[in-house]
């Protein structure tokens, strides 16, 4: 095939990195400057002098509690989500009947229910079911909304499994317990990698649930630490983006190290 | 085929026939997660409908008042105005972020080193909540500590969110630089799966780059694009945490968007039978536009696309 630089294409994607690229050095750093120098120098030059107070203010300020309650959130979703999924997906792809059939539509249409459009009644739910500012408050739906797509990426490994090997393990008289366990769950990792990934990176930067549902101090996610940090303190800029910095870094370690589960579940998003 | 096969192969399917031997999971296996399911966003859908024909202040219990919230959104200029914006803004969502990331899904799908070095770059923004993009985009765009405030000759008085067109162009650059990758990264599946039989030909016939894109490749991602732009449409239509951070739908009710009304009217104004009404709207939008999904696309091409490279 013909390898020629394709100039004009070369271009336009340094544009783009541009794009890209200049509010990621902004945000860069803009963190390891001193709050008067961003106010007298600005975001663009490098500053003269670097700072780590910063992060250690963003400690200081309770994002430890921030990131741990957004830990367990993460954690509690995914452990839901893998808990409920692989055998809704294997009933899916295996059982027989109406019912099933019937459950599956019931999902699909669930992928076009928008979590904006249910606050209002889910602030009921959860009022009514009495965890409002409840971590498990914010766990429940944020992971009752990662099923459709989760189920669809999964359904859609498990149809990849062959027949002939789920005769061959029936001819050994083995149960669907024994099947799910030998057969289904590990010809399907890379379905499963991917639902982890889709489901985890939902409830990491999830920020809707827990505006409406949460309140405290000692129930606040990151995204909502951040939120609150803008509107409370919104002029200490260095601050603030050091706490958007400290959000994304657990990301973005996955990212560099297992950046084609991460692709794979974003494209999980992409389905949504 | 051996006899010995050939008789396992017919046993087998004797077997198959019978229903003997196939063990099938039952129904209860997808019991836990349709409970669940059914309790946390089909309840909560059902009640929806209900509560947008109360009255309820969020403390006390919600009371019935008939047509009551409908006939007042109707008459409500903000929501109208809430609705065209909301429209709009997907619009320019849709034609600013399709070219672009098409151009760049295509681009990113050649296997070149450097490609492949960039667009790890150009993915970093898919790892950012909304909220962390709004916020850096809000502390970039600070009239007065901000960028704009440096590049006057660019940016004139530096205050892009103190009007309509000035807002609505940040809420649209935002939206592009935040989903750009996302789509990108669509169209670069779509891309990687044209069969390359179609360039080799192409190229035989002597088509240069330019024809075998416009020729080959863009026909080729017609389902791709199907795809990408119903999740922007159905993005667009929802778009929420953006206008809550960047202009908190000002100034005045110039950004005020559908989501953001609706969110500003159940839990700023207290008034959630309101806010119901408008939510229902938009799940009656977004109904509408996934039975234009199943038209358009069948559900096939949206499973394999979710599924990835």
């Amino acid at each position: 095939m013909r390898r020629r630089p394709n100039y004009p294409a070369g271009l336009g994607s340094l544009v783009w990195l541009f794009l890209v690229g200049l509010p990621l050095y902004v945000l860069l750093i803009s963190t390891f400057r001193t709050t008067s120098n961003y106010s007298s120098q600005g975001p663009l030059t490098f500053p003269s002098q670097l700072t780590l107070q910063n992060y250690l203010n963003d400690f200081s300020n309770g994002f430890g509690q921030d990131f741990l309650n957004t830990l367990i959130v993460t954690v509690s979703v995914v452990a839901i989500v893998l808990l409920v999924v692989p055998p809704l997906a294997y009933a899916i792809v295996r059982a027989r009947g109406r019912r099933i059939t019937i459950v599956f539509r019931v999902f699909l249409l669930g992928l076009a229910i928008p979590a904006q459009a249910v606050i209002v009644p889910m602030f009921y739910v959860i009022s009514q079911a009495g965890l409002y500012d409840h971590l498990i408050g914010i766990i429940l739906p944020t992971a009752a909304f990662c099923l459709p797509v989760c189920t669809l990426v999964l359904t859609g490994s498990m149809r990849d499994i062959t027949p002939d090997l789920y005769e061959a393990m029936a001819m050994d008289g083995a149960s669907p317990w024994r099947v799910f366990l030998q057969l289904v769950l590990p010809l399907s990792r890379g379905g499963l990698s991917s639902v982890v990934v889709f489901a985890a990176l939902q409830a990491w930067n999830g920020f809707l649930f827990p505006l409406i549902l949460t309140q405290s101090d000692s129930t606040k996610v990151i995204t909502l630490g951040l939120y609150n940090f803008q509107t409370e303190h919104g002029v200490d800029v260095p601050g603030l983006l050091s706490a958007v910095v400290l959000s994304m870094l657990p990301i973005f370690i996955v990212y560099l190290f297992a950046r084609r589960a991460l692709v794979q579940g974003l494209m999980g998003v992409g389905g949504k | 085929m051996s006899p010995l096969s050939f008789a396992a192969v017919s046993g087998r399917l004797k077997a198959r026939r019978a229903g003997v031997g196939v063990t099938r999971p039952g129904f209860a296996w997808a019991v836990p997660a349709t409970v669940f399911f059914l309790l946390f966003a089909i309840l909560p859908l059902v009640l929806v409908a209900v509560l947008s024909f109360t009255s309820w202040d969020g403390i006390a219990a919600p009371r019935f008042n008939g047509l009551a919230n409908w006939t007042k959104l109707i008459h409500d200029p903000v929501m109208i105005q809430s609705l065209w914006l909301t429209l709009l803004l997907t619009a320019l969502g849709v034609l600013t972020q399709t070219p672009i990331s098409i151009l760049l899904g295509v681009w990113a799908a050649g296997h070149q080193r450097n490609r492949a070095v960039l667009s790890a770059v150009f993915f970093v923004p898919l790892l950012l909540s909304a909220t962390a993009v709004s916020v850096v985009w809000r502390a970039i765009l600070d009239p007065n500590f901000g960028v704009p405030s440096q590049l006057t000759w660019l940016f004139g008085n530096g205050n892009l969110l103190g009007n309509q067109s000035g807002s609505i162009a940040v809420l649209t650059f935002v939206g592009l630089w935040q989903f750009t990758p996302l789509h990108a990264l669509i169209y670069q599946g779509g891309a990687r799966a044209v069969p390359q039989v179609l360039y080799q030909a192409a190229a035989i016939d002597g088509a240069g780059t330019v024809r075998q894109f416009f020729h080959i490749t863009l026909p080729q991602l017609r389902n791709t694009m199907i795809t990408s732009m119903i999740l922007m449409v159905v993005g667009g239509l929802t778009t929420f945490d953006t206008v809550l951070i960047l202009t908190q739908g000002g100034p005045g009710t110039d950004t005020t968007v559908s989501a953001y009304y609706m969110y500003r009217k159940a839990f700023l104004s207290f008034d959630f039978g309101a806010g119901s009404a408008i939510a229902l709207v938009l799940v009656l939008v977004a109904t509408l536009i996934s039975l234009a999904v199943v038209r358009l696309s069948g559900y096939d091409k949206m499973r394999s696309t979710a599924e990835g490279i």
